[in-house]
């Protein structure tokens, strides 16, 4: 009877998806209900589909609700007796359509209909493995651990029917929640979920995955389960959770890191009407800033306006502290002039002040790039409420476990008694990965003896964020008579993120091996260094982190050497590459992280590079005549496992205004689970880089953030976008590199090597706007 | 002293201090949380809904002074211009993080609503004050051209 359904489907991609569910939607209308294993368990309630149940019905899980499963694949996936299949997402979305990605990776190995599907989403727990959705993980790092859940699950089913029936496993097959029997009789997944519920999951070399021609999901461009929600306002993100009887609260923070209050009177913002309660925040503890809420006053009100009234109404006096005299300005004079100067060496190979010394020409030139704010859309947002002195916490968080863990450390209580649940992200670029705003809304939420929203508004995600770290740095290169490298020197100089953990006054081996150590070149005599930079400011990671500043430097500086030599960008860029090799940093002295990939499997591997730099030089028809005034430009990068090329067309008038002709990117992400999306996350990373190389630039005067809103923290608008992004993604069968980011560290290089070509002015300060509308028009960079 | 407010077809009874903007009503009081926070200031577009059918930033506009009037926002944003810019804002896939898109599309439905074939100067003109960081922006402008012909 069920033979129907192992008919030939329709081609996947146009099988609409169905519901997704969040925990945190409408709390009030939240079910209990006994699960078959007879552990409580919240039902997911649907948030989307309108001609849906709003509740998932009872009977979702036979097999054990995943939120009862200790680990193992099950942790994934449960079923219904209807055949119903809920996957539980255990990372956040946050635009990347990471809850597609993750549904097409389990869904493929488990055989089971698209439209069968319901998605659930993990609160932070350590059972579902790695949640930090950072660093563009979710594919690369899990692609096999998600696959195997799937197929694990499927050989558990297939067992249960092999075992009602009496026969081998090896008789029976397959396909879309039918299990088949060579016979010809049939079950579904649907009927053997409660039996198959009872086996011992498989062990790993038991399980057997798919060959590449037999997937039916991944590499397939599936639509997204999210997007029809949120065209219709219903997607539930962090700051659109509602808890019955809920408090608002926003902060006044120190001004300036590890600044504290010298005197505070609240009186009037106690008269503010809806305000309800005025409180202290205690101080950050010890040297190191980390996930801790920065301290200051709480104002709490019935609602948000009135919380924000209350704060504008608070007398604070604030003492700044040791971070007081931070001055962004002169910072970056002092970081300049520390790249002028000798630095510890992390990479050596060569000898490269002889060769320097041999050299027949020279060429120096200095980058530098401002402080960045990730400003996602949606500010940074958190609700807490504690009951019998444990706390639930819900969250647009990159991060859930380091928030349980560290709402559970300042709040003194074990960390099986904090739970947060995730909600969508409005963007988190980083910023989201840090759960300082989480701390605060349990803190306030226990002092306030009420649940709690915490709002950050605009000029408070500005300025208290994390920021991207502010760099100068200062390149050298010996040139032989024919215009050939025979020697380059790279120095770097930034405020680490590690600062921001403990004592660190120079960039750590990570940030370095984030486009400086693994630059490319095929140099003979080549040095990276890098040089002291003390933190004033909390410095954390931003879409594609210090590969930012260090692709801008080095992609610019190949051009400049390109230039220095007379010789077309792109061909010295080939050059400069070299011969098709895999790069072996450790002949340099440097431990690569690799971002945590095994060289095997991920060699940095420059025949892939030059093809993607090939790629899109044919897609931008590279070396074509270009009316006066524009002007091509570009770059090649390997972040994130992943490589990029990013060709751009500008156009410079004569007043000085920049305009985008074309901008065309290949992209080499190895195996690719969805190829639309990831054609989008290229599009959206590279106007984010060209936004942020533009525009992007926070300042700091008396350890205190200047910019706070977006007339002054500026962005990209529709009028200044691109009106295409043309998107060229390699086939490959390497294993998945990273997509989320990747796109953004070629965009600033191709957009001022495209400057140049365009009105011969090389530019190396970063932004190139600023808050200006037009390109200053001189000589000097 | 409660107020009553006309949100989408409905009559709904406010009771918020004078000056609170709409948005914060919408949102605290009445739980219609598809009308976002972006900046407070009227200067990313998150918050617009239509105020007599005319798109106007809810996070600078005190509450009362929009009785009377009739407010709708993204969850009752309906018509065939609102089904065309749906319809098109997900065959292209527009939303990434999809949190300014309740803005981008009540900015874009009064666009068409006002004009049947919008050039790129008057797509930029209608859309500029609405921010994605995402970055949307070259899908934002295909999808409002693919509605507009299937308006």
């Amino acid at each position: 009877m069920f033979m129907h359904l192992a008919q030939p489907q329709t081609a996947a991609h146009e099988t609409p998806p169905k519901t997704i569910s969040f925990e945190i939607v409408n709390l009030s209308r939240r079910r209990f209900v006994k699960g078959a294993s007879g552990a409580a368990f919240t039902l997911a309630i649907a948030a989307c589909a309108p001609n849906k149940p709003s509740t998932v019905s009872e009977a979702v899980a036979p097999i054990p609700d995943n939120s009862a499963v200790a680990s193992g694949p099950l942790v994934f996936i449960s079923i219904a007796a209807d055949g119903r299949t809920q996957i539980t997402n255990p990372r956040s979305e946050m635009g990347q359509q990471v809850i597609t990605t993750v549904a097409q990776m389990i869904a493929d190995e488990l055989e089971v209909a698209w439209d069968k599907l319901e998605i659930k989403q993990a609160v932070g727990d350590a059972k579902y493995g790695d949640q930090n959705t950072d660093g563009s993980t979710s594919v690369r790092n899990h692609f096999k651990r998600f696959r195997m859940a799937g197929a694990s699950m499927r050989q558990m089913l297939t067992q249960a029917a092999a075992n009602e029936w009496g026969v081998d496993i090896s008789e029976c097959s397959s396909e879309l929640g039918v299990i088949k029997h060579s016979s010809g009789k049939t079950l579904t997944y649907g009927d053997v979920a409660a039996a198959a519920s009872q086996l011992e999951v498989p062990a790993e070399d038991s399980v057997k995955l798919k060959s590449r021609k037999e997937w039916r999901y991944i590499g397939k461009d599936q639509t997204s389960f999210t997007i029809p929600d949120v065209i219709r306002g219903k997607g539930t993100y962090g700051i659109d959770v509602r808890v019955p009887n809920m408090l608002y609260a926003v902060v006044a923070r120190p001004p300036t890191v590890f600044g504290r209050i010298k005197s505070l009177n609240d009186r009037a913002a106690l008269a503010v009407r809806g305000v309800t309660k005025v409180i202290r925040l205690p101080d950050p503890q010890g040297e190191a800033a980390a996930f801790q809420q920065l301290g200051g006053v709480a104002v709490i009100a019935t609602d948000t306006w009135a919380a924000i009234q209350g704060r504008e109404a608070l007398e604070i006096e604030w003492e700044a502290g040791a971070n007081g005299n931070y001055d962004s300005e002169s910072y970056g004079r002092q970081l300049r002039a520390t790249a002028r100067k000798s630095g510890a060496v992390k990479l050596k190979r060569g000898d490269v002040a002889a060769a320097m010394e041999g050299a027949a020409k020279t060429v120096t030139a200095e980058y530098y790039a401002a402080h960045l704010s990730q400003s996602p859309m949606e500010p940074p947002s958190a609700t807490a409420q504690w009951t019998d002195g444990k706390v639930e916490c819900w969250a647009c968080t990159q991060n859930p476990q380091a928030a349980r863990s560290t709402v559970a450390a300042i709040c003194g209580i074990p960390e099986e008694d904090v739970t947060i649940h995730v909600t969508l992200l409005g963007g988190g670029f980083g910023r989201k990965s840090k759960p300082d705003f989480i701390v605060e809304a349990a803190l306030i939420a226990r002092e306030a003896g009420a649940p709690v929203k915490v709002t950050w508004t605009r000029e408070d995600d500005v300025r208290h964020g994390y920021f991207h770290a502010v760099s100068a740095q200062y390149m050298q290169a010996g040139l032989d008579a024919a215009g050939k490298p025979t020697a380059m020197l790279h120095r770097t100089v930034f405020p680490s993120i590690n600062s921001t953990f403990g004592p660190a006054d120079e960039g750590s081996n990570f940030e370095l091996s984030l486009g400086a150590t693994d630059a490319p070149w095929a140099v003979p005599n080549l040095q990276v260094e890098v040089g002291k930079a003390k933190a004033h400011i909390r410095i954390g990671w931003l879409r594609s982190v210090a590969n930012v500043y260090h692709a801008f430097a080095n992609q610019s500086f190949a051009a400049e050497l390109a230039e220095a030599a007379g010789q077309d960008p792109k061909d010295y860029l080939l050059a400069m590459i070299g011969s098709d090799r895999q790069i072996d940093l450790s002949k340099d002295g440097v431990t690569y992280p690799n971002y945590g990939a095994s060289l095997e499997e991920h060699p940095i591997d420059t025949a892939r590079m030059k093809a993607v730099l090939n790629k899109v030089a044919d897609m931008a028809k590279w070396g074509r005549d270009v009316p006066d005034g524009h002007g091509l430009g570009i770059s090649v990068h390997r972040s994130f496992l992943s490589y990029v090329a990013t060709a751009i067309e500008v156009a410079v008038d004569a007043e000085g205004k920049i305009s985008f002709p074309g901008i065309w990117v290949a992209v080499d992400a190895g195996t690719v689970v969805n190829p639309a999306n990831t054609k989008v996350q290229m599009e959206g990373g590279t106007l984010y880089g060209i936004s942020n190389a533009l525009y992007g630039e926070i300042t700091a005067k008396n350890g205190v953030v200047e910019q706070g809103n977006f007339p002054d923290w500026r962005v990209m608008r529709i009028n200044e976008s691109p009106h295409k992004v043309e998107v060229h993604i390699m086939e490959s069968d390497a294993p998945p590199g990273g997509v989320g980011e990747p796109g953004t560290p070629t965009a600033a290089p191709a957009l001022a090597n495209a400057i140049f070509a365009a009105t011969g002015q090389r530019l190396r300060s970063l932004p190139l706007l600023g808050q200006n509308d037009r390109l200053k028009m001189t000589k000097e960079g | 002293m409660a107020i009553t407010l006309k949100i989408n077809g409905k009559n709904k009874s406010v009771d918020a201090a004078e000056g609170t903007p709409l948005l914060w009503v919408l949102r605290d009081h009445m739980g219609l949380t598809g009308t976002k926070f972006g900046c407070g200031v009227a200067q990313c577009g998150a918050c617009t809904v239509h105020v007599d059918g005319v798109p106007i930033r809810s996070c600078i506009t005190a509450h009362e002074d929009v009785e009377g009037s009739d407010v709708t926002t993204i969850e009752a944003a309906s018509g065939k211009v609102a089904d065309a810019i749906r319809a098109a804002w997900e065959e292209l896939a527009v939303p990434q993080c999809g949190y300014c898109q309740a803005g981008q599309i009540m900015s874009a439905i009064n666009l068409l609503e006002t004009n049947k074939s919008p050039t790129d100067d008057d797509i930029d003109n209608a859309m500029s004050g609405n921010i994605c960081r995402c970055a949307t922006y070259v899908r934002i402008r295909a999808a409002i051209k693919d509605a507009a012909k299937s308006v």
